[in-house]
């Protein structure tokens, strides 16, 4: 069966094309249909493989389909690798991908274009898994690349609204700056090792300098800030929001923006040989989820919130890469998946019913209304804050754990975000669906939730649940089973630094209690402030005005990079526009050699005078001049 | 026996009367005409050189040259009709349509 894993990427694939070619023949009902048919079918398979993995030897299994590229010694195959790694990776993609489809078809029946909108996400469902599955650096390459085109065409899926279409464009060249790096990793990497493959590469690596593959790392990791959204790359990553909200679930929350996390982890043997790299990773991580929970405390559109906090925990999972804590990153990876594509499918029902209208402050008292999407978005932002025993809480905690060994000063960014993110996400949770409705026309003209809607909402909501039975934490005794799934693929990395070592029993009881803590405060305190003492809010604003200003307005961030990049930017393309195009190649070059050939044209023609004893002359004296010539010589 | 520098002198004369004549001269049939005297010079010239070499490759190029000049002449005269017709003048001046 882990022989025809290439089927996985074949069925969306397959879906592209009916949808692509024949899509608004078949009617949106089956469009529908057929993305999610086509994931369902990857989903089965990867699930089918999934279960073969520990039979297989090695745990690993390559299915190489047929020489790519060959082009003297560069020698790239279409194979694909099966291996604990991607397979877990493989049914996050195609599971949730699956339910965010089936959501899909209730979101978008209103959309007149449903089957361009399946064809795009099948081909992203496809893209990602090309990526995961890949068992080179160049296969990788080439899913991340295609990750990030569905990423454009989806957020500017609605095109036709200039914010969304400036939101593709702007996802998409942040991106291409990391991608960039991305590229001259993948390219530093061939010529150091002579070879893209995963398994080839890993061997050598310990052989190799620490300096090339510091340099290696801190390549690839550009790409992974530019497409995790961490700093200073990140600013894509909100306005995206502009796109459908289940582009925004799938893509920007669940699978593309984790793509680095996935990297890191997969090239985990180059980021034990570079220390220097990983701290960096770590500490851009941890630098980036405080950052971004700070900014979303005083956000007001719900899917800016979300998207800030995905920026967060996407930092989260980059400071558990960092400091060699690789299956919690995939564990926080996994659980993130299922609670955060939870919440914005959330935030799209709520969207759905209130006609487009996203802003918290017109929001309010909506939990009666829109009962499965309350009770989902609740289980989906407690999970968020870390609340014990939800699928959130063992993965974040498991992170902080790690970050503890590693560094407190980290841990305790880690832990102050850990706060943040607790009130923020009920700051969200109590504007939305508690108190009164805000505005009572836009109240009473809500629609119902429908169950194709919500059927999803609940399966996540399940997982965002019972998902920290993954990685429950070893050191209390528990079984952790991700972190020995995982092990056949860290366990390389590991040998070289020595074991992994568990915090004593006691260090472990007082993090998790000190996690529990934390999520039970920043809710009490989102409780205390926006049920109980509302105006609280309002005072604390105006009293730190400049500080709250500052949060409001993301740091300037968006101002500041427009003022230094992409003003200086325009003004050399205007200066190239109007210097070396205009005047230089089209005054000078262009139009100047035909003003060249016509102006000479224009003085040689006077001599064609038409009367024939001109040209008698002419040719007299010429001859005249070529016999004294010859006379003379 | 005359000597060749004579014929060439002749031919020379010929020459320049030919050239004099198309240079000078408006009307078209008439430097048609100089043209042709121009040729015979050439042809006097080959022949005093055939003479004066004792080679017959200068006569049998001279007979070469009428052929050619015949043709040429009939080619000319039909041009030159045909012209008449179009714009009723011989008048080399008229016949200004080409000039750039």
């Amino acid at each position: 069966m882990s022989n025809y894993i290439w089927l996985a990427i074949v069925f969306p694939l397959l879906g592209v094309l009916i949808n692509g070619f024949f899509g608004r023949k078949l009617g949106r009902r089956l469009n529908g249909w057929i993305g999610v048919g086509t994931v369902a079918l990857s989903f089965a398979l990867g699930a089918l493989v999934f279960m073969q993995v520990p039979g297989l030897p090695e745990h690993a299994q390559r299915v190489k389909l047929w020489d790519w590229i060959s082009v003297g010694s560069l020698q790239i195959s279409l194979s694909f690798l099966v291996d604990p790694l991607s397979m877990i990776m493989t049914l996050v993609v195609t599971g949730v991908g699956m339910l965010i489809h089936i959501y899909a078809i209730g979101y978008m029946e209103h959309d007149k274009d449903v089957a361009r909108f399946f064809t795009y996400l099948n081909l992203f469902i496809a893209s990602m898994l090309m990526l995961v599955l890949s068992d080179n650096y160049f296969g990788l390459y080439v899913g991340w690349e295609l990750v990030g085109l569905c990423s454009y065409l989806l957020i500017g899926f609605w095109f036709h609204k200039p914010a969304a279409a400036d939101a593709g464009k702007k996802a998409f060249i942040v991106n291409r700056v990391g991608d960039f790096g991305f590229a001259l990793g993948v390219f530093l990497i061939w010529t150091t090792f002579g070879t893209l493959q995963y398994a080839e590469v890993f061997e050598m690596a310990p052989a190799i300098s620490t300096t090339t593959i510091t340099i290696i790392t801190a390549l690839l990791f550009v790409g992974a800030i530019g497409k995790s959204a961490q700093i200073p790359l990140y600013v894509w990553l909100p306005d995206a929001m502009e796109g459908p909200t289940p582009v925004s679930a799938l893509i920007h929350a669940a699978t593309m923006v984790t793509a680095g996390v996935y990297m890191i982890t997969r090239s985990n043997i180059l980021y034990t040989l570079a220390p220097t790299t990983s701290a960096l990773v770590a500490t851009v991580g941890a630098v980036t989820a405080f950052f971004a929970a700070t900014i979303a405390l005083t956000q007001f559109d719900l899917k800016r919130i979300l998207a800030y906090s995905t920026v967060s925990q996407l930092g989260y999972m980059m400071l558990a890469v960092g400091v060699g804590a690789y299956s919690s990153g995939i564990f926080h990876l996994a659980t993130h998946a299922f609670f955060k594509a939870l919440l914005f499918m959330a935030a799209g029902s709520v969207m759905h019913a209130m006609r487009n209208v996203i802003d918290i402050r017109r929001l309010g008292g909506l939990k009666s209304k829109l009962p499965v999407t309350y009770w989902t978005f609740l289980i989906g932002g407690l999970a968020l804050s870390g609340f014990p025993l939800t699928a959130g809480f063992f993965s974040k905690d498991e992170i902080l754990a790690k970050a503890y060994e590693f560094n407190f000063l980290l841990y305790a960014i880690g832990l102050f975000t850990a706060l943040l993110t607790a009130f923020y996400t009920f700051r969200a949770i109590i504007l939305t669906f508690h108190g009164q409705p805000k505005d009572r026309k836009l109240y009473d003209s809500a629609h119902r939730e429908s169950s194709v809607m919500t059927t999803p909402l609940v399966v996540l909501a399940a997982l965002s649940l019972l998902g920290g039975l993954m990685g429950l934490p070893a050191a209390l005794g528990l079984p952790n089973w991700i972190e020995g799934w995982l092990e056949p693929i860290l366990e390389a990395g590991q040998s070289l630094t020595g074991e992994m070592h568990h915090a004593a029993l006691g260090t472990e009881v007082m993090l998790i209690l000190a996690s529990s803590v934390i999520a039970i405060l920043g809710i009490t305190a989102a409780w205390w402030v926006y049920v109980k003492n509302p105006q609280i809010a309002e005072r604390v604003a105006a009293k730190y005005h400049s500080a709250y200003t500052v949060l409001f307005n993301k740091y300037y961030i968006d101002e500041i990079y427009n003022k230094l990049i992409v003003e200086p930017g325009k003004a050399l393309g205007r200066f190239f526009y109007r210097v070396i195009d205009k005047a230089f190649i089209d005054d000078v070059m262009v139009d100047g050699l035909a003003k060249v050939t016509k102006g000479f044209g224009a003085t040689v023609s006077g001599w064609q005078s038409g009367y024939i004893g001109n040209y008698v002359m002419g040719i007299f004296v010429g001859s005249v001049v070529i016999v004294v010539y010859f006379f003379l010589r | 026996m005359v000597h060749t520098s004579y014929y060439l002198l002749l031919a020379a004369m010929l020459f320049a009367i030919g050239a004099g004549g198309v240079l000078l001269r408006k009307n078209a049939l008439i430097i048609m005409m100089c043209v042709e005297i121009m040729m015979n010079a050439v042809n006097l010239t080959l022949v005093a050189f055939s003479r004066q070499l004792g080679s017959l490759t200068g006569q049998v190029f001279v007979f070469m040259i009428m052929v050619v000049a015949a043709v040429e002449v009939a080619i000319g005269l039909a041009i030159l009709v045909e012209l008449y017709r179009q714009i009723k003048s011989v008048n080399i001046d008229d016949f200004s349509s080409l000039k750039g």
